[in-house]
């Protein structure tokens, strides 16, 4: 039986045009021995949850600058779970302001990321809870 | 699972996708239970060197086979290359097809080399077979950007197109073996830059040395075929070099045409079964092997296998001297 390899999806819901942290962390995840399916720029919630579906990921990373992150967050969530997908774990990264994080949190957000954090972080973080929805 | 999978619900097939990759017990058993259902689908191989425009042009050929009358469904499985440091890999080719998002009847899936070589992955050719069963009409398999030997998706397409651009290469290049050899229809994207003539030119050269009796010509800038002596089997498919500019869908329509001829061709000259056989045979031969293999290393131990080993290294056994002496 071939090991067992962590499939994670990046995308950039919204409009704002800026990927190089969404690149970043793909290639970090990549590095990590994760499988990283990017998705490019301005995607809206459908096209993630239709991806995150057809690609049976374990985890879906999403970069936000915009702001919008509480409209587009819910939304997302929302439709991935109305698929069947309860086990995918959820990341936020970008500008995400304080007062905003115990609702993302709320929402059934798994970790969210501001500017300088670490990348070996947000890996530890996905190993852990993916091997926890396995078991 | 499998009935799910067969009524085409969408997480089945992409949980089923997932088990198949992983070569897991339930992945194999599911197999087994859907192989009655495949055989149906027209499996198209996309190859050609990186950024030759291979997933934007799989992105047009969907959505041409959406707007057919009537519509095809179509699955595409997109294969990228895994680190072979990390085992890590960053599948892109979604960027290229946001188009098809929001069909349902389009499934992409993503895969990763996981160490092989050819272009594919091991499992490509079983979860090309669960989207087979599921029901899509046709299922298109994007290779890794390959060089001049990733030849694997010969053994595994009904249809190969092998995607060309201006500028790669001259008339050297046309005629050495591999890549250019598997093609069932050449593709020549990029069509509006500069030098598409001489591409053309170098690319029509090494079909006519192929087809010594038989090919097409340029004729006041039509493309004439020249029809072949009496004596030339009449089920030759000819090779046929299509231009294509991927991100604005001019010579689409022409090269559907085509992919529809060729399967005709296949049907009609019994082509279709002996590529159906070869494939099989390939992909018993290949499950031969690795059960084998796994058997007779089940069977020695670590230590004597190392011990061969460290033989073969002190020179006091040849490669083949340690081979009899492991399989005694």
């Amino acid at each position: 039986m071939a090991e067992k390899k962590i499939r994670v999806l990046v995308g950039k819901p919204g409009l704002d045009g800026h990927d190089r942290g969404a690149k970043v962390i793909a290639r970090a995840l990549r590095d990590a021995g994760m499988e990283v399916i990017y998705t490019g720029l301005r995607q809206t919630p459908e096209m993630i949850a239709e991806a995150t579906l057809q690609e049976d990921v374990d985890a879906v990373g999403l970069s936000i600058l915009s702001g919008a992150h509480l409209t587009l967050v819910p939304r997302i969530i929302e439709l991935i779970r109305a698929n069947g997908q309860d086990d995918v774990r959820i990341f936020v990264g970008g500008i995400i302001p304080d007062e905003d994080v115990p609702k993302l949190r709320e929402l059934g957000v798994d970790g969210i990321y501001g500017p300088g954090s670490p990348t070996h972080a947000i890996i530890d973080d996905i190993r852990k809870l993916v091997n926890q929805a396995d078991q | 699972m499998p009935d799910a999978v067969l009524q085409g619900e969408r997480l089945a097939i992409s949980r089923l996708l997932t088990e198949v990759e992983n070569d897991t017990p339930a992945g194999q058993a599911a197999l087994n239970q859907l192989f009655v259902h495949t055989g149906k689908a027209h499996l198209v191989g996309i190859t050609g060197a990186p950024g030759t425009g291979k997933s934007s042009l799989v992105n047009q050929i969907a959505l041409h086979y959406r707007k057919a009358e009537p519509p095809l469904k179509v699955a595409i499985v997109a294969v990228d290359p895994s680190s072979p440091f990390t085992g890590g890999a960053v599948l892109g080719d979604r960027v290229r097809m946001r188009e098809l998002s929001g069909d349902s009847g389009v499934f992409i899936r993503s895969m990763a080399t996981r160490g092989s070589l050819g272009g594919l992955a091991v499992a490509t050719a079983g979860m090309a077979q669960v989207l087979d069963a599921a029901g899509f009409d046709v299922i298109l398999i994007e290779t890794v950007g390959a060089g001049q030997s990733e030849v694997e998706i010969v053994k595994l397409a009904h249809t190969v197109l092998v995607v060309d651009v201006p500028g790669l290469g001259d008339d050297v290049q046309a005629i050495k073996a591999g890549i250019l050899e598997i093609a069932d229809i050449l593709v020549l994207n990029k069509a509006d830059r500069p030098g598409v003539e001489a591409a053309e030119r170098a690319l029509l050269g090494m079909l006519k040395l192929g087809h010594p009796t038989k090919h097409l010509v340029q004729h006041h800038g039509k493309l004439e075929e020249v029809l072949a002596p009496a004596d030339t089997a009449a089920d030759d498919w000819l090779i046929p070099i299509r231009r294509t500019v991927a991100t604005d869908s001019s010579g689409l329509p022409e090269l559907l045409e085509m992919l529809g001829k060729h399967k005709a061709h296949l049907q009609q000259s019994g082509d279709w079964q002996r590529r159906e056989r070869s494939r099989l045979h390939t992909q018993l031969q290949g499950l031969v092997q690795h059960t084998l293999m796994s058997q007779w290393r089940n069977q020695i131990s670590d230590e004597e296998y190392s011990q061969a080993l460290d033989k073969l290294v002190a020179r006091e056994l040849s490669p083949r001297q340690a081979l009899q002496a492991l399989l005694g």
